[in-house]
């Protein structure tokens, strides 16, 4: 085994130069200011002061508030939907988690195109609504398309680690649940949660990073006006071209991301 | 002994596959009985009919003379013991022995108390804090044991427990499994197909193949009056030999006649006889109606595997003695050792 341990060395500098640099860059954008040389730098606390603006602030809280809704949005349709997929025969359960993952085969822009297309004021559900002769429903530009889109693009993050851990628990155990005198209910609370519980929070915790960081599906579902932390960042990168300003918001949202995974992984702990 | 199960001509079907053909069993207060047959045979099946797991297609499951075909699990007074343990894994030993109590909300220091007794009846007092799943195969099995017994089960069911252990622990296991039926006083159903295992615990063997019982009885009357071919070639070694029966008392085989003990198979009856190779001895071939010549030789530790040829058949032998391969030797045998039975179809 000890050689193989060096096929690992590629692999190390690659995530070197891809992934830790570019973090370290960011840090250091984050406590500079602007216009600095390669040799010297201006260390300020500036860029993290502004942040914290209440303007900012703001849109930090809306983020967090989307994040925690689309995450309980996608347990709730996620935790029964991956519960019966696992119920089936392997086959079937093959099948089912292919179709839970075609959309994302599809271009996640394509695919928000066409929520745009069946949402919009004159689009396919409003002219179906008027069909019927109801009156059209405003939906888009809204927290409801928002969600909506967020919803979709990652419910199958939250499906298949479910799924995962549900299909190899081995069903002798909720048998051994019903032996022992507990009804559907106390086998499913006792044996099948509990055993569940890993893929839950693996699914929580990508669910709720992607939707937390997300900003092509805010702005087009969501309008010009409807920013996100996303949105705040790839503006200040992409129009603005602050890109201290910008790496202080990517950092701070990077330590609310470490917080949230560091409580998560508590509570799986506290849970075995 | 008071019938405490009854099953009334059971069938179950998977898909098309016929799994049980009737099965016909009364289990017995205090009783240690064994399903034994191979593989497929329906022992899994009867047992989870029992416990509650599958729905017979038609017959019925009498406990304490009321039908319970229909009643889940839960509401059964029995407890299994399952093949792979089924321990819970994010619990402890406390907490899996515990579970079942638990559930009947019962109150914490009765808990703690019948938990205890239950970890010093299968030998692991300290072990209550312990993770299951760094536990051994032997010790998963004891707490498996005792999550099922603290529940105080009219029966306890055990399907192939032993199965996952070696050969060592699975001897002491069987010694232990029979100290705990006795010490607690209830009817344990095992299935198992060991069948030294069946033999050595049981008070009743139960041997099934395809579907069907091929026999019920004590295990010596199983080894020793074998009702067919089946049941005497799975359990020991045996040599089955096509025969007649002349008249009670008498049968011909290899063409020449013994006295035996059996009787009421009618005259000129064509039969099969079955001879133990432990019960046959190898003499001068002048002292013995079968001759043969010894043709293989496996030390088997205590015996010789000895495989001796005739005219007729090849005849399989236990002995202490020696013999060498080429040699002579006439086979004899008491008349309570030829074991008459209907040949396999004729019933």
């Amino acid at each position: 085994m000890k050689h193989f341990k060096k096929l690992i060395r590629p692999y190390l500098i690659w995530s070197f130069v891809i992934i830790v640099i570019p973090i370290l860059l960011i840090v250091l954008y984050a406590f500079t200011t602007g216009g600095n040389s390669v040799l010297t730098w201006n260390f300020t606390l500036d860029n993290l002061k502004k942040v914290l603006e209440p303007t900012y602030m703001n849109v930090f809280l809306k983020s967090l508030v989307l994040g925690v809704i689309t995450t309980v949005i996608c347990l709730i349709i996620g935790y029964p939907l991956a519960y019966m997929i696992s119920r089936f025969k392997e086959g079937t359960q093959n099948l089912l988690i292919m179709l839970v993952t075609i959309p994302m085969w599809i271009n996640l822009l394509l695919r928000t195109y066409a929520w745009m297309n069946l949402l919009a004021d004159n689009g396919i559900i409003n002219r179906f609504l008027m069909k019927l002769g109801l009156s059209p429903i405003s939906m888009m530009y809204t927290d409801f398309s928002v969600v909506l889109g967020l919803v979709c693009n990652f419910l199958p993050f939250m499906v298949i680690p479910i799924h995962t851990s549900l299909s190899k628990m081995d069903h002798s155990l909720i048998e051994a649940a019903y032996d022992l005198g507990a009804n559907k209910v106390q086998a499913f609370r006792k044996v099948t949660l509990k055993l569940s519980m890993p893929g839950v929070i693996n699914g929580i915790v990508m669910v709720f990073l992607m939707a937390i960081s997300t900003f092509v599906i805010p702005k087009l579902l969501g309008g010009g006006q409807y920013v996100l932390i996303g949105n705040l960042i790839e503006s200040q990168f992409i129009s603005v071209g602050d890109w201290n300003f910008g790496s202080a918001i990517s950092f701070l949202l990077a330590v609310i991301i470490l917080i949230a995974m560091g409580i998560m992984k508590r509570f799986d702990k506290g849970d075995e | 002994m008071n019938k405490l199960i009854e099953l009334k001509n059971l069938t179950k079907n998977f898909e098309d596959q016929q799994v049980l053909r009737g099965i016909d069993l009364d289990v017995h207060e205090n009783e240690f009985l064994t399903l034994l047959g191979p593989s497929g045979c329906g022992k899994t099946t009867t047992l989870r009919i029992i416990a509650g797991f599958e729905e017979p297609n038609s017959g019925q499951v009498l406990f304490n003379g009321v039908e319970i075909s229909k009643l889940p699990p839960y509401k059964r007074q029995v407890n299994t013991v399952f093949q792979k343990y089924a321990l819970f894994p994010h619990m402890n030993v406390f907490d899996n022995i515990a579970f079942g109590l638990n559930i009947k909300k019962m109150d914490k220091q009765v808990i703690r108390q019948k938990v205890g007794e239950m970890l010093e009846l299968v030998g692991l007092e300290g072990f209550a804090p312990r993770d299951v799943t760094l536990l051994s195969g032997g010790q998963q099995q004891r707490v498996a044991i005792a999550r099922a017994l603290v529940n105080e089960p009219k029966v306890l069911l055990l399907d192939e427990p032993l199965g996952a252990l070696d050969a060592k622990i699975r001897k002491q296991m069987q010694v232990e499994l029979k100290k705990i039926q006795q010490e607690v006083g209830i009817t344990f159903i095992y299935v198992t197909h060991d069948q030294e295992e069946a033999l050595s615990m049981s008070d009743t063997v139960v041997v099934m193949n395809e579907g069907k019982i091929q026999q019920i009885g004590s295990p010596t009357d199983i080894y020793n009056e074998p009702e067919n071919r089946f049941v005497a070639s799975f359990i020991g070694e045996s040599n089955i030999v096509e025969a007649t029966m002349i008249r009670d008392y008498l049968v011909e085989f290899d063409g020449c006649r013994f006295e035996c003990v059996d009787r009421g198979f009618g005259d000129m009856e064509p039969v099969e006889v079955v001879l133990r190779p432990e019960d046959l001895d190898m003499v001068d071939p002048g002292k013995a109606q079968i001759r043969g010549t010894v043709r293989q030789v496996t030390f088997k530790g205590v015996h010789y595997e000895i495989m001796i040829e005739t005219d007729k058949r090849m005849y399989m032998v236990h002995t202490t003695d020696y013999a060498e391969i080429g040699k002579n030797v006439g086979l004899t045998f008491e008349p309570e050792d030829i074991h008459v039975m209907w040949p396999m179809g004729s019933y």
